[in-house]
């Protein structure tokens, strides 16, 4: 494996209630976070293939991870978002570079389709930075139900030469989802809008 | 009889390679199990509160089982613990030590009798409060490779009228453990303590 991992957290949120009213079945989310070195810190660096090589290897670990800690199958997720938190001695491109180029097939790889783009989100930060992962469904990105964001931190990451890297997937929408717009049952699933 | 009521239950799983050293064999893991309760004595000044204390039980027992499953499913490997929890504004730090009892003695019971205190800490804080767990050793509280902590949190608890119960697992030692001290391999186990 071309990353050097620190540290891999996860994390299984599960809503049972909301408002004193049942969520039924519960709202569940996971994300799973990799901390790794920055090969491309403290230094202006062009070619970023590095780091394209190593946003496809965390694409496919993260995601069977989240969706492992979720104990559902891969086809069975909903919803999904990624995003990047780097240390203070990298910049917003190194995020861009694992993120955008090369994270995407491994995901939908372990998770059987995913025609919609994968939200995300990124940013520059210091240790505990908190990062928003940005959701939505997997197959069409306008089901209403399924926007959503989930937050993750970790206190000692991202050091100044490591990157924080995050997949999160989840089995439903957010609970008591009541504002209209399309639903998962309209999905087409052609175009990744619909 | 106030029964548990459930809002939300969250599992965090870290797995540390390294902190800049060598890379360990096997890697140190650290399993938060979090509820989000609510507080049936939140708004007021309630005397008679130790009741509750039975009510959580099954809850500590659901929690540490959690744990136990998170890190593989065999309570073997577990050789650090501690718990804690966050009371919402509503009410008191009172309501936070109701937890001493039924978090520590499921976690015992589920690593079949465990003999240290289970160190522990609380506060009274709003969403998103994060709380330093303290963790040692599941056997005799002064192994100094095992003193660690796991920082926890959830962004949208604990509102007012809510408790955010914690019970941290780990599999081992600080990953890079080398200050000396009490060793695990030399405890005696007999009063929890060496």
């Amino acid at each position: 494996m071309k990353a050097k991992i620190r540290k891999i957290a996860t994390f299984v949120e599960e809503t049972q209630r909301e408002m004193d009213r049942d969520v039924t079945p519960p709202t569940r989310r996971a994300a799973a976070v990799a901390v790794i070195e920055n090969p491309c810190a403290g230094k202006y660096v062009e070619d970023l293939s590095e780091l394209m090589v190593i946003g496809e290897e965390l694409g496919e670990l993260l995601t069977a991870r989240a969706v492992a800690a979720l104990g559902i199958l891969g086809p069975s997720a909903e919803s999904y978002g990624k995003a990047a938190a780097v240390g203070e001695n990298g910049e917003l491109e190194h995020a861009a570079a694992i993120l955008h180029p090369n994270l995407g097939a491994p995901v939908r790889r372990v998770l059987g389709k995913g025609a919609a783009l994968i939200p995300s989100s990124k940013k520059r930060g210091g240790m505990g930075v908190v990062l928003d992962i940005p959701l939505g469904h997997k197959d069409a990105a306008f089901v209403r139900s399924h926007f959503d964001g989930m937050e993750v931190r970790l206190n000692d990451a991202p050091r100044a030469n490591e990157i924080m890297v995050a997949v999160a997937v989840t089995d439903s929408g957010r609970p008591l989802a009541r504002v209209g717009g399309f639903t998962k049952q309209q999905i087409k699933g052609d175009d990744g809008l619909h | 009889m106030p029964e548990v009521v459930v809002r939300k239950k969250v599992v965090c799983v870290e797995e540390i390679f390294h902190e800049g050293g060598p890379v360990a064999e096997t890697p140190l893991r650290r399993a938060a199990a979090l509820a989000v309760i609510r507080n049936p004595f939140a708004g007021a000044y309630v005397a008679n509160i130790e009741w509750f204390m039975d009510d959580l039980k099954p809850l500590g027992l659901e929690m540490a089982r959690k744990l136990v499953e998170a890190l593989g499913g065999d309570p073997e490997v577990v050789e650090g613990y501690g718990k804690g929890a966050i009371v919402g504004s509503l009410g008191e730090i009172e309501h936070g030590a109701l937890w001493h009892v039924p978090g520590g003695y499921a976690m015992r019971e589920v690593l079949g009798g465990a003999k240290a205190i289970v160190a522990s800490t609380k506060k009274v804080g709003g969403p998103g409060t994060r709380l330093d767990v303290p963790i040692t050793h599941i056997n005799a509280s002064y192994v100094r490779s095992h003193f660690d902590a796991m920082e926890v949190g959830v962004n949208d608890a604990p509102r007012a009228d809510e408790i955010l119960l914690t019970l941290v697992m780990t599999t081992g030692a600080r990953v890079h453990a080398r200050v000396g001290g009490l060793k695990a391999s030399e405890v005696k186990g007999e009063d929890g303590l060496r």
